[in-house]
């Protein structure tokens, strides 16, 4: 029996295999083989135009999770705070996210144009929502016996605020943060898919219209990795701050 | 309360369409919801659509059963054997922080253009939250009621139909309704990017020749289905929540 | 006394759980030994974590023992849960998807039994129960009480030769386990079964049961029996009986040192012993 913390290992091999199995079922033209993508990407590293491509993406993706996150945390905490406020958007904020956002691109790109602007609109409407949404559960999570164990305590709001509120739904917090973040990157990625003349979205596109399947993939894997890191970077924070070890 | 969400819901629009006749957004950028309404009446009636409908509907639906059916029949599976659940975990963990549809290009080089791409975009877009609802359903019946089934000899694939699937309504449900809104957003992205047909493609169609009218009316009828068909499974996830005493 | 009365035999029984991550083998069990006969209402005492839930998973079938021998009705206990056994645990195992009369005919409707004969026994477990007016409703719109209740009725329903009871009503409150424990001599009387009960009140071991185990602290064994001679006819009235206050204070006896030594601080039987 192979121990258990191998298992990611054992992923990663049982995906190379299955991509290799792939690449001969469907033959070479519309899957790369792992080799072939690894060897290209590693060409594409060296390449300055991809570093171009990557820091317009990685800008307009830093740009846009700034606003997903002070946009939604402002609106999540009001919404949390006051109960009544709360219980109006809660359901009109589960529809909003409910709607495939990325029927709207007409619309962003009238009002933006083509550009970096477009691009983080794109990102700040996909990333904003769960925010809002976490954190105004995790401020209405917090247990009522808390808040009466601190109003028994005479502690003033703002210190109930400080020391009790903020540390009991950091948390879950956190967990927003870590869902929007994802879904801000995949916003400014469909920006970039569907409106933009830049960016490693942009450079998707290019390769698709060229069919050059070796591109298309290592493009993804990069991504790929970079979405993985940020997700397990941010899920390690919250099990943390949960005190899971 | 549900008037205070109406006259929010209600304000907003009216806000809009004020914007709208100041001219304050002008006309190139949005039309004014009521004549969004009315182009949306217009082209249903005229019937100029009805294909691309029928085809974005089709596969939609199509998306959705394979995302369903797949996900309960994978998630059950990933259940019953923790150390296969443990591999793969990351994977589910980190799929939607991945914009899914960069495969869709390498979907119409395998499938060609057609239904087939779009039906698989969608269904590959939306399994993964199924799986992961599954699991967490199953993972939620309590001890003392799988004890109980093992008291009344309910073993294998009939504890599973009687007991696990029934308690794990709830979660399935809430996973029905996310797989139909990732359904949705697979096949119409699909359509937008490349498509003969459909609603996604008349979209992108509309938009290129500025015809506004067109791809604003589309757009609402778009937005009111699905946000119809998801209060309707929002609504009857709160009620089993309700009923089964879940929070 | 016919072969099928529902006798419980246990023979040098013991449970070891083997090593797991990060800690060595547990001894939780035993060695047991014990006969219970057929009818009697015998409940199982003991500090927590002594294995009184471990012993009743062997006997109910769930759980097989490292060593010994468990008979049930003369035939050995191994690999599953035998006929005519019934359980109710402290946790709420009503089904939640179920309205009250589902759930109560559930276990019926698995064994094949024809529909109007379902419809008598479930009709008639319920009003014996008090839930008559609650068939439609589901569990989640009942007290915690009512839902025990629920799981009562539809074991009961089964008529099982063996009832086992794992604190069934520890999540209840005081008064509510007084009326439970005198619907659950009802039951017990009407359906003649034996009843193995565990649980944490040495009171309501004392009123409900004819024999009463203490177990020791972890690995559990039988450290004392105390026989209550109550009439058969018992309701919970009898706590005001004067031997009452002597059956638990035997029982608390026994158990106190137990109790001490499985709050687990070495030395803290001793600090507490010291007069100050």
């Amino acid at each position: 029996m192979i121990p258990r913390r191998l298992d990611p290992i054992l992923l990663m091999v049982a995906v190379l295999a299955l991509w290799q199995g792939l690449e001969l079922i469907a033959g070479p033209e519309v899957v790369a083989s792992p080799a072939v993508t690894i060897v290209h990407a590693i060409a594409l590293v060296q390449k300055s135009g991809f570093w171009q491509d990557a820091a317009e993406t990685g800008l307009a993706f830093a740009l846009a999770s700034v606003i997903s996150i002070a946009g939604g945390l402002l609106l999540g905490l009001w919404l949390g705070l006051h109960r009544f406020a709360g219980d109006v958007a809660d359901p009109i904020l589960g529809s909003l996210y409910s709607i495939p956002k990325i029927t709207l691109y007409p619309l962003i790109l009238l009002i933006f144009g083509l550009g970096m602007s477009a691009k983080v609109a794109f990102g700040v409407i996909h990333g904003v929502l769960p925010i809002a949404i976490f954190s105004m559960n995790a401020v209405r999570g917090v247990p009522p016996i808390h808040l009466k164990t601190a109003r028994m305590l005479r502690m003033s709001k703002l210190s109930i605020a400080i020391t009790i509120l903020a540390p009991a739904a950091l948390p879950e917090i956190v967990a927003g943060i870590r869902v929007g973040v994802a879904l801000t990157l995949l916003g400014t990625l469909i920006g970039e898919l569907f409106a933009a003349t830049t960016g490693i979205g942009f450079a998707l596109i290019r390769a698709t219209d060229v069919h050059d399947v070796a591109d298309i993939l290592a493009l993804t894997l990069m991504l790929f990795l970079f979405a993985a890191s940020i997700n397990s970077l941010l899920h390690f924070g919250e099990r943390r701050m949960r005190h899971e070890r | 309360m549900t008037r205070a969400r109406i006259f929010v819901v209600a304000g907003a629009f009216i806000l809009l369409e004020i914007l709208c006749r100041l001219g304050i957004i002008d006309r190139v950028t949005m039309i004014p919801p009521s004549e969004m309404l009315v182009a949306l009446w217009q082209l249903i009636a005229g019937g100029r659509f009805d294909g691309d409908i029928a085809f974005t509907a089709y596969n939609i639906v199509a998306a959705f059963v394979l995302a369903v059916v797949g996900g309960f029949v994978i998630g059950g599976l990933l259940h019953a054997s923790p150390r296969l659940r443990h591999v793969v975990e990351p994977l589910l963990s980190a799929y939607y922080a991945v914009p899914t549809f960069v495969f869709y290009p390498l979907l119409i080089v395998a499938f060609g253009v057609g239904r087939a791409p779009l039906i698989v975009i969608g269904a590959i877009f939306g399994i993964v939250v199924m799986i992961v609802h599954t699991m967490q359903g199953l993972d939620h019946v309590p001890p003392a009621v799988n004890k109980s089934a093992a008291m009344m000899k309910l073993g294998g694939i009939r504890r599973y139909v009687l007991v696990m699937v029934p308690a794990a309504t709830p979660h399935l449900v809430s996973g029905i309704k996310l797989a139909v809104a990732y359904s949705v957003i697979g096949v119409v992205a699909g359509e937008f990017i490349l498509a003969t047909q459909g609603i996604g493609k008349r979209i992108s169609f509309a938009y290129d020749n500025f015809d506004n009218r067109t791809m604003y009316g589309l757009l609402l009828l778009l937005l009111i289905v699905v946000t119809c068909v998801n209060a309707g499974l929002s609504t009857w996830e709160k009620r089993l929540h309700r009923r089964f005493g879940l929070r | 006394m016919s072969a099928n009365s529902g006798k419980i035999a246990l023979r040098g029984v013991t449970k070891v759980f083997a090593a797991g991550n990060g800690h060595g083998a547990v001894e939780a069990l035993g060695p047991v030994d014990i006969d219970i006969a057929g009818g009697e209402f015998f409940s199982v005492v003991g500090p927590s974590g002594c294995g009184k839930s471990t012993l009743l998973d062997i006997i109910a079938g769930l759980s097989s023992p490292t060593t010994g021998e468990a008979d049930f009705d003369g035939k050995p206990l191994a690999g599953g849960v035998p006929e005519g056994v019934g359980a109710v645990f402290q946790q709420d195992a009503s089904f939640f998807w179920l309205n009250v009369w589902d759930n109560v005919a559930f276990g019926l409707r698995r064994k094949g039994v024809d529909a109007a004969e379902i419809r008598r026994r479930v009709s008639y477990a319920l009003s014996f129960m008090g839930l008559t007016e609650f068939a439609s409703a589901y569990p989640a719109q009942l007290s915690g009480g009512m839902r025990q209740r629920v799981c009562i009725a539809r074991t009961f329903v089964l008529k099982p030769r063996l009832l086992l009871l794992d604190e069934p009503f520890g999540a209840l409150d005081q008064q509510t386990r007084l009326v439970m424990g005198d619907e659950l001599l009802r039951v017990w009387r009407e359906i003649g079964a034996t009843v193995i009960l565990i649980t944490h009140s040495l009171e309501e071991a004392a009123m409900l049961s004819d024999r009463v185990a203490v177990m020791s602290a972890r690995p559990g064994r039988f450290i004392d029996f105390v026989v209550t001679r109550w009439p058969r006819s018992r309701d919970s009235r009898i706590i005001a009986d004067e031997r009452f206050g002597g059956i638990t204070a035997r029982l608390w006896g026994s158990l106190r040192e137990e109790s001490l030594k499985s709050l687990g601080n070495i030395g803290g039987a001793a600090m507490l012993d010291e007069p100050r």
